[in-house]
């Protein structure tokens, strides 16, 4: 059994990821195809939201993925720290911006949703406002990306905010659960709960829910691949001006 | 290590108005207030806490950019990394100089603005009181944005955008500590929570700090 420090080498994890890339991406169409077609016209409106419980096969798994992008981060950010391997720091770097993409697609169907259930398009829930911060975090964590030119620096240097960030997120979220009781409903989705959301909604959503999880890692090898081809020109680039 | 602490005190005292400043952005917030909500007194009463959270912290941040960034242009910065003073010292020493001539005055002074605010009488004690504790996790805070800000031209901007959410927790159970106590309802609650945010980012912030300016010094 390989170790799954080797593909820390950008060759062999580019000659992976070019195996690998075309049955995620086909996984992650079919997958959405399937669990959005059968969410959104072979299930039964809700008895009380009507169709606008539909709503649930895009919010539930991009809001899952948001939280797991970011969680992604810090464990590719911790790799970096600890083991100095590339292709880790540049997989962080290519999740944040998918990350924030889906915590504004979690926050923009809720809104949607909000609007006729609540009747509010926002609200200063617990569950709302974490997530607006987290979309912060992702904007800060890209800015400052963007800002430093030296790559190994940077990728230091967003490894760490990475780090402190997730401890201040977790602290923000239990800040503001005290600061404000909240609209948004509890977990329906757990495994070991007894009261969850109906079968009929809950078989497509899980394949909506995988179909997001193999987009995300579709995006996120594909982007880590341009990062590393990206590098890479640049160095050729660098030789070809000192030859 | 107080020979650093006075020279940073000092620093910030005389130069460029750094100490002034501060307190003069807070008067201006306090200041606007009124005209953008209106003079009506109830409402600002009720308001007050928040906004003096808002405009301490909005000063706060104001300075932050000054912690590290002249260090590291006129290189002393690398002279500190040579010193035997370790890092982890240095940037506590630093965001305590920053907490002296920002987070103290601004303290001090809150009760007059508070004034100015209409706060209720029993409110005074526990704007203090918070202030007091959550003002030094707002240097400490800002003192790591600061760190990992130090090498960009321009990173004022950027500066504050990683830094407001950071401050979410702390000004979260400040302004809550400030409200709950003009409301005369319970503060034990946010005020251990605020307390421990403050002692724990003094404790353990100082080492993500001391980190991030190695790598910017490599």
């Amino acid at each position: 059994m390989a170790s799954i420090w080797e593909y820390a080498n950008p060759v062999k994890f580019s000659r992976t990821v070019q195996v690998v890339l075309p049955w995620v991406s086909v996984g992650a169409a079919v997958a959405l195809a399937v669990g959005l077609i059968w969410g959104f016209f072979f299930t039964p409106d809700d008895y009380r939201q009507g169709s606008t419980v539909k709503i649930i096969y895009l919010h539930v798994p991009a809001a899952l993925m948001a939280i797991n992008a970011w969680f992604m981060m810090l464990v590719t950010s911790l790799i970096w720290l600890i083991r100095r391997h590339h292709v880790s720091a540049l997989a962080a770097k290519a999740a944040a911006p998918i990350g924030a993409v889906m915590t504004l697609i979690a926050l923009i169907t809720g809104a949607i949703w909000g609007q006729p259930m609540w009747g509010t398009w926002w609200e200063w829930d617990p569950r709302l406002t974490v997530f607006l911060i987290l979309f912060l975090f992702y904007l800060g964590y890209i800015a400052l990306w963007e800002a430093i030119d030296n790559p190994d620096t940077a990728a230091d240097l967003t490894s760490v905010l990475c780090l402190v960030g997730s401890v201040f997120a977790v602290l923000s979220r239990y800040a503001v659960n005290f600061w404000n009781q909240g609209l948004h409903q509890g977990a329906s989705l757990s495994l070991d709960k007894e009261e969850n959301v109906a079968d009929v909604f809950y078989f497509p959503l899980l394949v909506c829910i995988a179909g997001f999880v193999l987009l995300f890692v579709a995006l996120v090898l594909l982007r880590t691949r341009t990062e590393i081809r990206r590098r890479r020109l640049k160095a050729l680039i660098a030789r070809e001006r000192m030859a | 290590m107080i020979a650093l602490l006075r020279r940073d005190f000092r620093l910030a005292m005389r130069a460029g108005g750094g100490f002034g400043l501060g307190l003069a952005f807070f008067l201006i917030v306090v200041v606007l207030v009124p005209f953008g909500v209106g003079h009506d007194t109830a409402l600002l009463a009720k308001i007050a806490p928040g906004i003096l959270w808002l405009g301490a912290l909005l000063s706060c941040l104001l300075s932050l950019d000054r912690i590290l960034a002249l260090d590291w242009e006129d290189g002393s910065l690398d002279l500190l990394a040579v010193s035997p003073i370790p890092m982890e010292a240095v940037v506590t020493i630093k965001a305590l100089a920053h907490w002296a001539t920002t987070g103290l005055p601004l303290t001090l002074v809150a009760p007059v603005f508070g004034v100015l605010l209409g706060l209720p009488e029993a409110g005074f004690y526990w704007l203090v009181i918070s202030l007091l504790l959550g003002t030094p996790a707002l240097s400490v805070i800002g003192t790591f944005g600061a760190a990992l800000t130090v090498g960009i031209k321009r990173g004022g901007l950027l500066l504050s955008l990683l830094v407001l959410p950071l401050y979410v927790p702390t000004m979260i159970f400040g302004a809550e500590l400030a409200r709950r106590g003009a409301e005369g309802l319970a503060t034990t609650t946010p005020l251990l929570m605020l307390a421990g945010i403050t002692l724990g980012t003094i404790a353990l912030l100082p080492f993500a700090s001391a980190m991030v300016v190695r790598i910017n010094l490599r």
